[in-house]
């Protein structure tokens, strides 16, 4: 079960590739699939996203931001219109945008001075005829072939994405049918950031990939509302699974019912004598109809969190094979009350870098970068809730997980596991 | 109180915390606020745009008290130490009694886990924005806004800074 490598055709003879329940830990370590993943996968058929059209009002409005390790811009012109950039110079490769976030007209490289429109046009060059008819470019040369290199952008409910790739599916077929009726949820009228946050954890992004489709560890990893008997949402609910994009849902529960499932199978650390001194912390408002919690996964680095009212986008932005920075972006609602609008920025001390209910995702990437870099033959084991890829009523299911992978490994080109070869799961190319 | 004691109380206020936190007397740090009070962790990125999320925030004793206890029996995290630097210390506005102040900090932060044991690396600077009133002659925090330029928190935050 640890071979891997890489196929001509991955869907050669109608068999399965990737065997989605045992992955070898090379996916995390190995530095030559890491460079092709920034190849084959983000500047690949897939659609990544960029930011909330919250984030960019204004004609002139831009923000900085990465597609896999590739630096990228977008902006929305004097028109209204949306465009990505790759954040490089068409001359000698400088970075352009050298702010996260602002407004301007125009985007000039300091290096040489090159002048870019918003939309990527290259307006002008210094010196373009040299000095006293010396130096400068040549007659033939054109601004128009010079231009910054774009990204196709779609929006999707005031979501920003972009993709290199002129043969992937359109945004919502991208998407899917249940991962956009979702984004229709979440998303059913205008939003406006409420902050950032930022944190970089030493391990493969794809760890935390993982992590965002698995409700398993969700009470077990994260024991504050066990700790306090706060339970609010329950280990009822399900996850959605459409390829390699999947949405978890946590349907409200009686507390009486939480509890007694902690008692039952003995969790660690339930507590009956520990009390929130102040359950202000906790006051919410039903926002969703029935669920309480929802973590939907969009391909390759996106994650959309409703936690109560905790409502936020987090990008997952590789920073080499064993690190990622988390951006989380968080939002609420243009119409928001001051008292919904305080009840989210308290809840915020639930999740996040230093989230009372979050805080030991970091912490659980980190053990596992460490402990699966010494062995990269070695593979995890993904089969609870069965072998399947599909929708499950139940939390205690890593469907999802599975989804992801196989997704990745078709979409990187990659055998492994037994049903790759019949070889016992020593994978071979082609 | 003329402007070199009430220094020298502000000094050994935020003297006395520090050590607390640093000598991981967590069960003590509420103390050093008021009972209803303002503790928040911000990202300068926030602080700078105007925006209201915190990385922490409390506004009572028993709030603060309620991270301490998640702390010791909740949250999972590397076992680690903090140092606390703090400089600049300056007064900038006495208003009913309150007294506003500023000082820059720096924490060091040393791990305590197997892969890591001993190794310290700086892990969030910033600068703390205070509101200090005295209580029965006492000096406690009634705002602590800790402004965290390092925004890019490295792995987590959980003990208070």
């Amino acid at each position: 079960m640890s071979g891997l490598t890489q196929s001509q055709s991955a869907q050669s003879n109608g068999h399965p590739t990737v065997d989605p329940t045992r992955v070898p830990y090379r996916v995390f370590t190995d530095p030559e699939l890491y460079a092709r993943e920034q190849e084959v996968l983000f500047r690949g058929p897939t659609w990544n996203y960029l930011c909330l059209e919250a984030e960019l009002r204004n004609p002139g409005d831009f923000r900085a931001n990465f597609v896999g390790e590739t630096p990228v811009f977008i902006t929305r012109d004097a028109k209204g219109e949306l465009h990505a950039l790759v954040n490089r110079c068409a001359h000698r490769g400088a970075m352009v945008c050298r702010e996260v976030r602002g407004n301007r007209k125009t985007m000039v490289c300091p290096y040489h001075q090159w002048s870019y429109d918003l939309n990527g046009a290259l307006r002008g060059v210094p010196f373009r005829r040299g000095i006293n008819g010396r130096g400068g470019y040549a007659a033939d040369f054109k601004l128009s072939e010079h231009s910054l290199t774009p990204l196709k952008v779609a929006t999707y409910r005031g979501l920003v994405f972009g993709t290199f790739s002129d043969s992937v599916a359109p945004l919502p077929e991208y998407l899917g049918p249940g991962m956009c009726e979702h984004l229709d949820t979440i998303f059913n009228r205008p939003v406006t950031v409420l902050g950032f946050s930022r944190q970089l954890i030493k391990g493969n992004w794809k760890v935390y990939a993982e992590n965002t489709k698995d409700p398993y560890h969700g009470s077990l990893l994260h024991m504050f509302h066990a700790t306090f008997g706060s339970y609010r949402s329950s280990q009822d609910g399900g996850m959605v699974v459409e390829g390699f994009n999947s949405k978890m849902i946590a349907l409200r529960a009686e507390e009486a019912q939480e509890v007694s499932v902690y008692t039952k199978e003995s969790v660690q650390s339930f507590s009956k004598t520990l009390k929130l001194a102040d359950p202000s912390l906790l006051a919410s408002r039903p926002e969703f109809d029935r669920f309480t919690t929802t973590i939907q996964f969009i391909f390759p680095t996106l994650v959309i969190q409703q936690i109560s009212n905790t409502l936020a986008t987090r990008q997952i932005v590789p920073r080499g094979v064993d690190r990622f920075e988390l951006l989380v972006t968080y939002f609420g609602y243009e119409d928001d009350d001051p008292e919904l609008r305080n009840m989210r920025i308290k809840q915020s001390n639930l999740i996040g870098p230093a989230g009372l209910i979050a805080l030991e995702d970091g912490y659980a990437v980190e053990l596992v970068q460490r402990a699966v870099s010494y062995d990269s033959h070695a593979t995890s084991y993904i089969e609870l809730g069965g072998r399947g890829i599909e929708n499950q009523d139940s939390l205690v299911t890593e469907t999802a997980i599975r989804g992801f992978w196989k997704g990745y490994g078709e979409l990187m080109g990659l055998r492994w596991g037994a049903s790759a070869d019949g070889h016992n799961g020593t994978a071979r190319a082609n | 109180m003329d402007t070199t004691e009430l220094r020298a109380q502000i000094e050994d206020l935020i003297d006395a915390y520090v050590d607390c936190l640093d000598s991981d007397r967590l069960e003590e740090w509420p103390d050093f606020f008021t009972e209803r009070c303002i503790y928040k962790v911000i990202p300068y990125e926030n602080a700078t745009l105007g925006m209201p999320i915190p990385l922490m925030y409390g506004d009572s004793r028993g709030m603060l008290r309620d991270r301490i206890v998640a702390h010791r029996n909740a949250n999972f995290f590397a076992p680690h130490l903090y140092r606390h630097l703090v400089s600049h210390i300056r007064i900038v506005g006495r208003e009913n009694g309150a007294i506003s102040t500023r000082a820059n900090y720096a924490v060091f932060r040393t791990m305590l886990d197997p892969s890591d044991y001993g190794r310290s690396e700086l892990f969030s600077v910033g600068v703390y924005q205070d509101v200090i009133v005295f209580e029965d002659g006492k000096p406690r925090f009634k705002e602590k806004i800790v402004v965290v330029d390092t925004s890019q928190v490295p792995t987590l935050l959980v003990t208070p800074l």
